[in-house]
């Protein structure tokens, strides 16, 4: 394995897919092509809570071309309900009469095509008895409870409640952030065909090993019996990591018509079955001594989720440990709603909790009179305040310097409200992003062959994160080949398992396998060099011979050729499968992973270190003057990381999640009906992302750091922390534009006004 | 399957003969006939998909663009064939010289793409955005089937209207181009079945709910708008379009205004105002120019006449916001269009 002396950058590689992608050749999962697929078409509820009385379905099987219609009538005891990802129970679909949430699957129709499958869902009509939802926070008949302490935890340190009554300086505020939908441009979509008793899944996934796993359960079959397969996905965001019902009723579909289905879900129904951001309310409480030193931070966070769910994100994990602080308290409670059960979105919980306490270190600033990098100076950390333990590494403040300095931040101007050019309102914002450095469990073949190239085999995803770019950089340069030497397999079930492309830890768990199986292959040649006679390395250390060159190379200038050194391994090619198991998982965390679990290591949850990845953001807005509209002129993030698999993808992401984050502030919010809790905006049309007249110039800066702890190839997850400050930097933007503080996002025209 | 027919005619003639041949419901106006007219198919193809519109006959008239494709401008004013394409008329010297407020609307709508394909006409015609009126799960929508009442009067009504609604609707008409004709005092030209023109003035066009939402326009079925005739006026040249939108493109205005000003010897002598993004229909703010006429124009001015503009506002429980919007929106464009070198 590498010792450290891996550079901070890798080699800036154009994704070695990107062509495939732009031309057509990529095979996302409805593009595989299967023998004379039947179409599968949803019907979903068009009420958010009650029970299915019956069906009246002639106008509907009289379409032409109609095969099958699934209800809970005819299929219900066929599957069990999926297990999500977090949260333990969560809503049914068609296993009974019940109504659970807008939008849920309630029948599928099969057809001989699209077109008649659509047509005869538009006639299936259900008959329901309907009863009063309730849709969201202050609605009634909502149930609150608090959240016990199991997937996350709560923190308690010191007397919080104490210090913060006596504290000099306080800040008590309340802050929400709205329900939220991925909208990946690929809709959802599954295939299932069935051959003698194995059926193949081709769905879209960010961890095809627990499709099959749970879906295994669901349909009472082995997992051995599945296979699924992913090979792109396009965009994701969380919405493709566990498994959702729709699966399951394909594959039920088509076991009963005996023929492959094929289900292209549309966009509004990927609004509803599949998981969403749920909205979330928090009260912050910081309490500071006159020079700015934090003595107390109480963060209470309140979770929308459906009826039966425990899902919750408690975020208060992320935000207990930014700042220095003696006394910390935590807590998290959940709502019950009758809504389909939230799930991961990019950056699941650091999105919505680090908003309320990067605006309420603003707000403190503000009432200090200080400015709000030297408030974060003044309590920054080496060390996890709600545990003691190190940091791996935290460079947060270099972060802020470099990031400043290249911003101009020294220009703001701290007076809110006072700088105008013309008739606009001119602002800067900044805050701290910060991201679980997180890493699971993973295995990966390689084969290397005799003309020197070599395959790369792992059941990884690519989900636009450049997995295959990254596992081909990495086997290249441990390898010694170029990168065009190396071809990539992923999202197959057929390969060895991989973990949950999420919680950004997919650079790192897959690229530590496939580092590992190239170090067996290393050492194999190696160890047949120091036995072989006729080799320049005959009789010496295995350990000291390196590959590089496409040779292998030892100490005082040893050299022998790839394909030479190859050959002495026997006829063909040289194959290793290995298994990389982090530090502090337990030994049975791979077997888990290829049973469908998760097994992650988390940044916050290790024994010896905090291990967080730093990042620091700021924002220039204009607000106009009059018409209060909120515009982005300018973004900068400046994001610490001890390694950069691939610094030309690593920008895209760091720089996607930061656009994102400018819409998270500003555009994106999925409306409610408060009567009917229905979406009503549940389409791309009214659900309003930014379009590129709204993102003007985003700025990334990577700061290399130093981190011998993290893991052994000092990767830091990047995939979501370009999200995590925006939301504040903006709203903290707009304050000091404006003089007007958001404390509910997005921030409209009509909150300014 | 929905099935249709697909006629494709190549004179104008031929499309009133199509078009007759589908009964229509009587006094339900357009909108509920059999027989669609097809332009640039960027609302009604949207709409068909989604369900909300299933026409039995579809008539493209993309060929009659030849007869009624064309952009005139004369002394007497301004001519626009209901076919012209809005990507046309953005970038018509004459209308960017003499009537910028007109080439700012087109110019400020949809995307270059949409704008491509989409007809003067068409445009004109565009339904509102309201979602519950955009999605047949929602039960309650007057507009698309009357009396069964109004889902947005108590819910996610934040884009509604606040200018012209009834009790029964607060659905608000989303365009542009529109409101710069209602302004500017525009006509426009219709041909019944039987081939008789009748020229009505554009405010008439389109309807107010009242107690008939599913009643938008005063088109009768089967009759077709053949062009726009934009008045020339003192005005037309000092005018100018503001939108406000929740993003910087690709966006329906939150509130809009298009202004026309004629000032003379620092004096209003004539101003025009329509509103958009804030009524049932394309709207003309008429006491508000009138509380202009002869005054200086200048903040406190027009303060005064963006008040009187909204005076008849009605919010619901998402859209308090948007009255004053509105006030400021015309604030900013009767302020902007003072400046202007006209």
């Amino acid at each position: 394995m590498p010792d450290g002396t891996t550079p901070h950058f890798g080699p800036a590689t154009i994704r070695i897919d990107g062509r495939a992608k732009v031309t057509g050749a990529a095979r996302y999962a409805s593009d595989e092509t299967v023998e004379n697929p039947a179409w599968a078409f949803l019907v979903t509820s068009s009420i958010a809570r009650g029970r299915i009385l019956g069906f009246r379905l002639d106008e509907a099987r009289a379409v032409q071309g109609v095969l099958d219609i699934l209800t809970h009538e005819n299929v219900g005891g066929e599957a069990e309900k999926p297990k999500p990802m977090a949260g333990g129970d969560t809503t049914e679909t068609m296993e009974s009469d019940r109504i659970w949430h807008d939008g849920q699957i309630i029948a599928v129709v099969v057809a001989e095509s699209f077109e008649a499958a659509r047509e005869a869902a538009h006639k299936v009509r259900p008959d329901y008895e309907e009863e009063a939802p309730s849709a969201s926070f202050g609605s009634a008949g909502v149930v609150e409870e608090v959240r016990k302490a199991g997937e996350h935890k709560d923190y308690r340190v010191g007397h919080a409640e104490r210090a913060f009554r006596d504290a000099e300086f306080r800040v008590d505020q309340r802050y929400g952030t709205p329900t939220q939908h991925h909208n990946p441009i690929e809709l959802f979509t599954t295939t299932c065909e069935w051959r003698d008793g194995k059926l193949t899944v081709y769905e879209p996934s960010q961890f095809v090993y627990g499709l099959r796993g749970n879906l295994a359960k669901q349909l009472r079959i082995a997992p051995e019996s599945i296979r699924v397969v992913s090979r792109y996905v396009g965009g994701a965001f969380g919405s493709k990591g566990g498994i959702t019902a729709r699966t399951a009723w394909i594959a039920v579909a088509a076991r009963r018509v005996r023929r492959p289905v094929k289900l292209v879900s549309t966009r509004d129904q990927g609004f509803t079955i599949v998981t969403y951001r749920a909205e979330t309310r928090h009260h912050i409480q910081l309490g500071a001594d006159r020079n700015g030193k934090l003595t107390a931070f109480r963060h209470e966070g309140w979770e929308v989720t459906s009826r039966p769910s425990q899902y919750n994100v408690s975020g208060t994990e992320t935000t207990a440990r930014i700042y220095a602080c003696p006394n910390i308290l935590t807590k998290v409670n959940i709502v019950h709603a009758d809504r389909n059960t939230p799930g991961f979105m990019r950056a699941p919980p650091e999105g919505p909790y680090m908003y309320p306490l990067e605006c309420a270190m603003d707000e403190l600033a503000f009432a200090l009179r200080m400015d709000p990098i030297e408030l974060r100076r003044i309590n920054d950390t080496q060390t996890d305040p709600a545990t003691g333990l190190p940091f791996s590494s935290r460079s947060l403040m270099e972060c802020f310097d470099k990031g400043a300095a290249r911003f101009n931040w020294s220009a703001r101007n701290p007076v809110p409200g006072a700088t105008r050019q013309g008739d606009w309102l001119v602002g800067y914002g900044c805050a701290t992003a910060a991201y679980a450095a997180n890493i699971g469990a993973s295995s990966a073949r390689v084969t290397l062959t005799p003309d020197g190239r070599a395959r790369v085999q792992i059941a990884a995803h690519e989900i636009g994160n450049g997995a295959y770019t990254v596992l081909a950089i990495t086997a290249a340069e441990q390898l010694g080949l170029d990168v065009a030497d190396v071809a990539v397999e992923l999202g197959d079930t057929n390969l060895p398992a991989a973990g949950l492309a999420a919680g950004s830890n997919h650079t790192a768990a897959i690229s530590h396998a496939v580092a590992k199986a190239c170090d067996g292959i290393r050492e194999r040649l190696a160890r047949a060099a120091i036995l072989a006679n006729d080799s320049p390395f005959a009789g010496g250390d295995p350990a000291a011979i390196t590959l590089s060159g496409r040779a292998l190379n030892g100490p005082g200038g040893a050299q022998e050729s790839l394909a030479r050194a190859l050959a002495r391994t026997g006829e063909g090619p040289l194959e290793v499968t290995a298994e990389n198991i982090p530090k502090g998982l337990p030994p049975d965390a791979m077997e888990k992973v290829r049973q469908g679990q998760m097994a992650m290591s988390r940044g916050h949850s290790r024994d010896d270190v905090t291990a967080y990845a730093f990042g620091a953001q700021f924002v220039e807005v204009r607000v106009h003057a009059r018409t209060r509209e909120v515009r982005v002129p300018r973004a900068l993030g400046a994001f610490a990381s001890p390694r950069i698999v691939n610094p030309m993808a690593a920008h895209s992401q760091y720089m996607g999640g930061m656009i994102w984050g400018i819409g998270a502030a500003l555009h994106e919010k999925t409306e409610i009906d408060p009567v009917a809790a229905r979406y009503t905006n549940d389409n791309i049309a009214e659900y309003l992302i930014p379009v590129n007249a709204d993102v003007r110039s985003v700025e990334v800066l990577m700061v290399p750091e130093k981190d011998e702890t993290v893991n052994p190839l000092g990767i830091k997850g990047i995939g979501e922390i370009g999200i995590v400050g925006m939301n504040a930097a903006v709203a903290n933007a707009v304050f000091n534009a404006t003089g007007r503080r958001v404390r509910d996002l997005p921030i409209r025209i009509e909150d300014l006004l | 399957m929905r099935p249709f027919t697909y006629e494709r005619p190549d004179a104008t003639r031929e499309a009133l003969k199509a078009a007759a041949a589908h009964a229509a419901p009587p006094g339900e106006g357009r909108i509920r006939a059999p027989a669609h007219y097809l332009a640039g198919g960027t609302n009604l193809l949207d709409l068909m998909k989604i369900g909300v519109a299933h026409p039995s006959a579809l008539i493209n008239i993309g060929p009659l663009h030849t007869e009624h494709g064309r952009i005139e401008a004369s002394v007497e004013g301004l001519a626009l064939g209901a076919l012209v394409r809005m990507a046309e008329a953005q970038e018509h010297p004459a209308i960017l010289r003499d009537y910028p407020v007109i080439a700012q609307t087109l110019q400020l709508a949809a995307n270059q793409q949409l704008r491509n394909m989409a007809s003067l006409a068409g445009n004109v015609l565009q339904r509102t955005r309201c979602n519950y009126f955009r999605d047949p799960s929602w039960r309650a929508c007057n507009k698309r089937e009357p009396g069964t009442g109004c889902a947005a009067l108590e819910g996610n009504n934040r884009h509604l209207a606040v200018l012209g609604v009834s009790d029964h609707c607060i659905a608000h008409y989303p365009g542009d181009f529109a409101n710069a004709l209602a302004a500017l005092g525009a006509d426009v030209s219709i041909l019944a079945l039987d081939g008789t023109a009748r020229r009505i003035p554009f405010e008439e066009l389109h309807r107010l709910p009242g107690d008939t939402p599913h009643v938008e326009t005063a088109l009768q079925p089967g009759e077709l708008i053949t062009g726009f005739h934009v008045p020339a006026g003192p005005w037309t040249r000092r005018s100018l379009y503001v939108k406000v939108r929740d993003r910087e493109s690709f966006a329906f205005a939150t509130a809009s205004a298009a202004v026309a000003l004629h000032i003379e010897a620092g004096e209003v002598r004539e101003a025009r105002i329509g509103l958009g993004g804030l009524a049932a229909k394309p709207w003309r703010a008429r006491e508000a120019e009138a509380a202009l006429r002869g005054r200086r124009l200048d903040e406190h001015t027009a303060q005064e006449a963006a008040e009187v503009a909204f005076c008849g506002a009605v919010t619901h429980s998402e859209n308090g916001f948007k009255p004053e919007l509105g006030r400021r929106t015309l604030v900013r464009a009767l302020l902007q269009a003072a400046e202007m070198e006209a």
